[in-house]
């Protein structure tokens, strides 16, 4: 697979991706590979702003023409901010997972957590793997 | 392993994205459903259908081998090329598959069954037809393409043999021509004009790709589903199987209970199912807000579980979700639908939901 993973994020095995902005603060969003698997975005379920979540939680469903997909929030922490354009305009995900694209928005509860998510090479060799 | 149809390589070398698909590895898309859903609206699609069988019936005894055999009645063919639609039941009424029969001589008729059931249906024909004088003949020989589109009748009328243009050019709807092993039928499953095309399996490959040089977008399975969905069309398998009666499914209108003395397979089971009443009704949900039907999500009528649905999911035509269900005698026209815990509301409209292009619904 040729689908695009920055060097600066991190990544779980479920296919999210996690930047780590200023102050304790992260984004987070769905993997151009995950969205590329998916198909067509047609619907996202946002998480609620203020709602805590823990490392691993449901927090938000990106569904496809194909299926409906759970994205588990990589962290734990309160969402700040949620991507409301992906209510109207759902297909940005398609169109730009690492940018425009963004899920929410979390404060992290323990910035280490970081640490155990995968680094871009791990990632894209995870990826890999799951095509085969 | 799953099998591979004899586009498979052309397929990939397109670019197409593959998935298991009823025992065969089919492309579901090519880089967007919805784009090629839309192609199919506005302009021309096509589609590899040989996974699909093609069965010739030949013999004396094939009409009457056909009317015992199917649930609607091929008298109602008399132009030689005309096609019908019809379930093949068994005896209970439970529904073995749904197919297209086309009547070309009083000795030859040619069905097209699908993929997935090919094996029980082949079974259960020659199961059948022990008393008839008939010959039953898949035709593995022969490839499939569906063209599909307002303009893909055009687009494709000059990559046909010479000898099949001019008749396949003047096909009535639901009607078919051939020359040959070449065979063009003005039939398809999207809700558009267009033809489906089966040809001989090492001619495919060279036919598809002329068809994509002449502005043909090559479609994967998805746009073909979702456009079967929005024209209100039944998926086998989803929508009924042989745990379901078409009177349950929708397809009354396919059954031909006239007249009264044709004794075909299963039709004690649905006069029965008929005089008991009370019959589940299948119906055409919209939803209202943000979200998506899928098969298999519960319906209620109030508190009251009243059904569930059978297939569902994104009109791209529509820019909303919906889907086809069945739900108890009395459901009323407003219910609700469980996604993933939360209530809905949905709305029962009239099938289809898109034909030719247009919106037939009320949004």
């Amino acid at each position: 697979m040729s689908n695009d993973v920055p060097s600066e994020l991190k990544y779980t095995k479920s296919h999210e991706w996690v930047r780590a902005d200023d102050d304790g603060i992260a984004t987070v969003g769905i993997t151009d590979h995950a969205q590329e698997l998916l198909g067509d975005l047609v619907f996202v379920e946002l998480p609620e702003v203020g709602a805590e979540l823990g490392a691993g939680a449901e927090c938000a469903v990106v569904e496809s023409v194909k299926a409906a997909s759970d994205v588990y929030s990589p962290v734990t922490g309160e969402v700040i901010e949620a991507n409301e354009l992906l209510a109207d305009s759902p297909e940005t995900i398609n169109q730009d997972a690492y940018e425009e694209g963004w899920i929410y928005r979390i404060r992290l509860s323990d910035p280490s957590e970081l640490d155990a998510l995968m680094d871009a090479d791990a990632y894209a060799e995870h990826a890999e793997s799951e095509e085969h | 392993m799953d099998k591979k149809t004899i586009l498979n390589t052309t397929h990939r070398e397109m670019g197409a994205r593959m998935v298991p698909f009823g025992g065969w590895d089919m492309p579901v898309h090519y880089g967007s459903q919805i784009e090629e859903h839309h192609a199919v609206r506005r302009d021309a699609g096509m589609f590899d259908v040989s996974h699909m069988t093609v069965v010739d019936l030949r013999g004396a005894g094939v009409r009457s081998f056909l009317r015992h055999l199917l649930a609607n009645d091929v008298n109602k063919l008399g132009t030689p090329g005309k096609a019908l639609y019809s379930c093949m039941l068994r005896d209970d009424g439970g529904v073995i598959d749904d197919l297209i029969v086309y009547f070309l001589d009083e000795s030859w008729f040619r069905m097209v069954v699908n993929a997935a059931t090919t094996e029980k249906d082949l079974a259960w024909i020659e199961q059948q037809a022990g008393d008839f004088d008939v010959a039953v003949s898949p035709r593995f020989d022969l490839g499939m393409v569906a063209v599909q589109g307002p303009v893909a009748r055009a687009k494709a009328k000059a990559l046909l043999p010479d000898a099949l243009r001019e008749p396949a050019m003047a096909l009535k709807p639901f009607s078919a021509a051939y020359a040959g092993d070449w065979f063009v039928g003005r039939t398809g499953y999207t809700g558009e004009d267009g033809f489906e095309v089966m040809l001989p399996e090492v001619e495919a490959p060279e036919f598809w790709r002329a068809l994509a040089a002449a502005g043909v977008r090559p479609c994967g399975l998805g746009a073909r589903d979702t456009l079967r969905l929005e024209a209100g069309m039944n998926l086998y398998g989803t929508d009924m199987d042989e745990s379901q009666s078409p009177l349950g499914s929708g397809l009354t209108w396919t059954v031909a209970f006239e007249p009264t003395d044709r004794d075909f397979i299963g039709r004690s089971a649905l006069e029965k199912q008929r005089s008991a009443g009370s019959l589940p009704k299948f119906v055409a949900l919209l939803l209202d807000g943000k979200g998506v039907l899928r098969g298999h999500q519960k319906l209620y009528d109030g508190e009251r579980e009243a059904g569930e649905i059978t297939s569902g999911g994104f009109s791209p035509t529509l820019e909303r979700s919906i889907a086809l269900a069945r739900v108890a005698a009395d459901a009323g026209d407003v219910l609700t639908v469980d996604i993933r815990g939360r209530r809905l509301s949905v709305r029962r409209v009239k099938a289809p939901f898109v034909r030719n292009g247009k919106p037939l619904i009320e949004l």
